[in-house]
């Protein structure tokens, strides 16, 4: 471990340390397994007894496999961009054993002041859950910097019976351009619960399509999507939910749109069986004025109860 | 001490509030009562900068406040509990408890001042002000986060709708403790709520048909009451 200090510290500066703790909630190198990947090449790297972390071999990116029946293991597996010009497509791949119990801590800063080139990271991640696994998986986004930052993530999660999935994302700010895609196949009495957070400003544009499955009886879907779109941004959201089976799906999509933004939203529910339950609600509106007037009657400014009213819609 | 002169509303060519002038004491506790439509919001809305009056002027402490925006009044220290309180996404009960409060306010300030209003469990705290709440419940809330500021002129519109009985009771206690505490104006038809008033005022068809001390109005009020709910008819 002391080598790997020694070699991380010579690469990762406190900026990058900042950066990190920003989108991975990681201000030093944490307990248990890591993989820090800054400026297309892989920085740090820990496996442990349980979480056994290795580089793939035919492209760029990793395998990471969690023990089955293991308990409480963190993984932390952050990447940032800190230069110019870096345009970059890793393929993670998760294989979470029988039982197991984890979780994952994922996110993307990319801090890029080069006007001229812009960066570009465009992350695959392959879940496969065992039985029974239950996983926490958080991922950040956060673009920093004068030049263009463009983040391209693909999730697919394959859930085997019973297990569990939290999928939390966040797109914090300075994000120039996304196109998320998610899919997702969820075994039998296996639940998947997927929050989706997302801020748009100036002229970003930000695409989120879902495809959900749900393959075996008793699996659950809920997604909860909230989203702030300020300027001229543009957001586009697309959950789709299949209920091949008794299975019960729960779409909700929330968004406050400002200024000259524009957001469509696209809830779109599919039930291929008599027994599935299936519920869509997207609503898109402005700040409530009943919100503002409460809150300057305690003394806020129209732009501090603004942020008030985004914060908490967010949390 | 808040001085109305010559206050009047106009919309849709209807004369809403016609030519009221009132002073708020310091220290009282004002009660407005009348029949719905008889413009006791409006003129509390008035107060509190939420509704701008066609004409006359708003003083508080000698300070001409007709133009000053609601954040100021609310920083000079006027404060409003709203009849239908806002429901908020995300936007936990401890977070508008500071807001009200201020920062440093602990948690367990928080839930002495949830307790005043019959709401003194902790978890309550990191409840989001959302439809999870009941309309009691949200209600409870809005009043403590006005009896939460140290305010000059405290208003609340209908405190008690919604509100069971076992928590009116405590209310009605919450507010007796308040007497005294800078002025506090109460729109209310409760029977209970107006034994506590200085003052009473009835509002009606956008004038102030009566007014006069508690003692005075309630014996002349008490025919008004309904006995079986003690609520004016």
């Amino acid at each position: 471990m002391s080598d790997l200090l020694n070699l991380s510290k010579k690469l990762l500066s406190i900026d990058d340390f900042s950066l990190l703790k920003t989108i991975a909630d990681m201000p030093a190198i944490p307990d248990g397994a890591v993989n820090v990947r800054k400026n297309g090449e892989g920085v740090l790297r820990n496996s442990t007894e349980n979480v056994k972390i290795e580089p793939k071999k035919d492209k760029s990116g990793i395998d990471v496999y969690v023990k089955a029946n293991s308990k409480g293991e963190r993984v932390h597996i952050p990447v940032i961009i800190t230069d110019g010009g870096i345009s970059e497509l890793v393929y993670n791949d998760f294989y979470i054993g029988e039982n197991a119990e984890c979780e994952i801590v994922a996110g993307c800063g990319i801090h890029n002041n080069d006007t001229c080139n812009s960066s570009r990271h465009d992350g695959v991640h392959a879940f496969h859950l065992g039985k029974g696994a239950k996983v926490r998986y958080t991922e950040k986004h956060f673009g920093g910097g004068s030049g263009e930052n463009i983040m391209n993530p693909i999730t697919e999660i394959y859930m085997d019976e019973d297990s569990v999935f939290d999928l939390d994302t966040t797109q914090i700010e300075g994000v120039t351009s996304t196109d998320r895609r998610t899919f997702a196949k969820v075994g039998a009495n296996a639940k998947l619960n997927m929050t989706e957070r997302l801020v748009t400003h100036d002229e970003q544009i930000a695409k989120s399509d879902v495809d959900i499955s749900l393959e075996g009886e008793g699996a659950a879907l809920r997604i909860i999507s909230r989203s702030v779109a300020r300027d001229s941004s543009k957001q586009i959201f697309h959950p789709r939910a299949i209920g091949n089976s008794a299975c019960a799906a729960h779409i909700q999509c929330d968004s406050i749109i400002m200024d000259n933004a524009v957001v469509t939203s696209i809830p779109e529910i599919v039930a291929n069986s008599a027994d599935a339950q299936m519920i869509h609600e997207a609503a898109i509106g402005r700040i409530n004025n009943e919100q503002l007037l409460k809150l300057q009657t305690l003394g806020l400014t129209t732009e501090e109860a603004e942020t008030v009213i985004v914060e908490g819609f967010l949390e | 001490m808040l001085e109305l002169k010559n206050i009047s509303f106009v919309a849709e060519n209807k004369k809403i509030i016609d030519d009221i002038s009132l002073t708020v004491n310091d220290g009282e506790i004002l009660l407005f009562t009348g029949p719905n439509g008889g413009g006791k919001t409006t003129l509390a809305k008035i107060m509190m900068g939420i509704v701008t009056p066609t004409s006359g002027k708003i003083l508080l402490d000698g300070e001409d406040i007709t133009d000053m925006p609601i954040t100021e009044r609310a920083q000079k220290g006027i404060g409003y509990a709203f009849q239908t309180p806002a429901r908020f996404k995300g936007l936990t009960v401890r977070r508008l408890l500071k807001i009200a409060c201020g920062e440093n306010f602990s948690d367990d300030c928080c839930c002495d001042l949830l307790s005043m209003v019959g709401l003194c469990q902790k978890e309550y705290l990191n409840r989001p002000l959302d439809t999870s709440l009941s309309g009691g419940e949200l209600k409870r809330i809005e009043v403590a986060s006005i009896l939460a500021r140290k305010l000059k002129v405290a208003i609340y519109d209908e405190p008690e709708a919604g509100i069971d009985l076992w928590s009116f009771n405590m209310l009605v206690d919450t507010f007796a403790s308040q007497k005294g505490k800078g002025s506090t104006v109460i729109i209310s038809h409760q029977e209970r709520i107006m034994r506590l008033a200085d003052r009473i005022a009835v509002i009606s068809g956008g004038k102030i048909s009566e007014i006069a001390s508690g003692g005075e109005m309630l014996p002349k009020l008490s025919g008004y009451f309904n006995k079986s709910c003690g609520k004016l008819k």
